[in-house]
């Protein structure tokens, strides 16, 4: 199967791989997985006082298309407030990437995984 | 002879309708039956009767591969209970069983740029203890308590780790060459 130009680009130069310092302020994370395929995505956002998504990072083990969906969205929720993040729908990843019906989880578990990390930092700050 | 397409597999081999399987039994089983239904006995019949024993071969080949994987096996009694394990969409496992799967991938991933054959083999080891760990709780929820959520999910962690084992397996192939 060829992977499209826009996945492969993100394959080769995946944008913001790594994981924050557990000690950052304003830092929560996503994990998500897809049994189907085994892959395993991790998803972290850097959140300002102002509610605004500062920074993300992600590190995925899987196929060429879940690392290009991962890669895509630290992209895409950067300077975006969380509701904005969580506008995020797989349908725009898998457009983004054009990506064949077999990896439409991919892009399934990129939006699940910001719907993780938002729950996370929701987790994290209220009370 | 004639079988029914109907019938769930574990009928068709005369199997209990278990996730234990005595395996030397349903060996017995898939050759005793693909001897009756193989469409070269069936040289001298009709075309319809051809094409009729060709259909129950591949339901009998059908039935022996999912019945003989375990973890196929597991899915399959999932499927008769009505239960989907929706593996393509269920992407909400425990954070605790993500990291750790992460961790493992992340100790394959190092153990096979720094070439440590012995590392890999370790881990293989180590996974496979895991594994067997599993799916004995997979046995006892399908079996004994017919919990099909619980055994859901543990089939969805299954099917991690055996994307774990495989690239392991990778790994260590790559190594070898």
């Amino acid at each position: 199967m060829a992977y499209s130009e826009k996945v492969l680009d993100h394959y080769e130069n995946p944008r913001n791989v790594g994981s924050f310092g557990k000690e950052e302020e304003g830092v929560a994370t996503g994990m998500v997985g897809a049994p189907a395929c085994g892959d395993v995505m991790k998803l972290q956002i850097k959140v300002g006082k102002d509610g605004v998504i500062e920074d993300a990072k992600f590190k995925t083990y899987g196929c060429g298309s879940a690392i290009a969906s991962s890669s895509l969205v630290t992209e895409w929720v950067k300077g975006k407030t969380l509701d904005q993040a969580l506008d995020i729908k797989n349908t725009q990843i898998a457009e983004e990437l054009a990506l064949p019906p077999v990896k439409i989880h991919c892009s399934i578990l990129a939006e699940d995984a910001i719907k993780a990390a938002v729950a996370d930092y929701k987790k994290k700050h209220e009370a | 002879m004639s079988i029914d397409l109907t019938q769930d597999y574990f009928a068709l081999f005369g199997l209990p309708r278990r996730y234990a399987l005595d395996e030397g039994a349903l060996e017995a089983a898939w050759h005793e039956l693909q001897g009756r239904v193989h469409p070269d006995r069936h040289a001298h019949l009709s075309d319809f009767e051809k094409r009729r024993s060709m259909q129950w071969a591949t339901r009998v080949n059908e039935g022996f591969r999912v019945l003989r994987k375990p973890l196929a096996r597991a899915q399959y009694l999932l499927e008769l209970a009505g239960v989907d394990a929706a593996l393509e969409t269920n992407t909400a496992m425990s954070p605790e069983f993500l990291m750790e799967q992460m961790e493992w991938r992340e100790a394959v991933e190092e153990a096979r740029e720094a070439a440590e054959v012995s590392e890999l083999e370790d881990l293989h080891r180590r996974l496979l203890g895991h594994a067997r760990e599993v799916r004995g709780h997979l046995a006892a929820q399908l079996d004994e308590h017919q919990d099909y959520e619980a055994a859901a999910d543990t089939v969805r962690r299954l099917m991690f780790i055996e994307k774990l084992q495989q690239e392991i397996d990778e790994a260590l192939l790559a190594l070898e060459n």
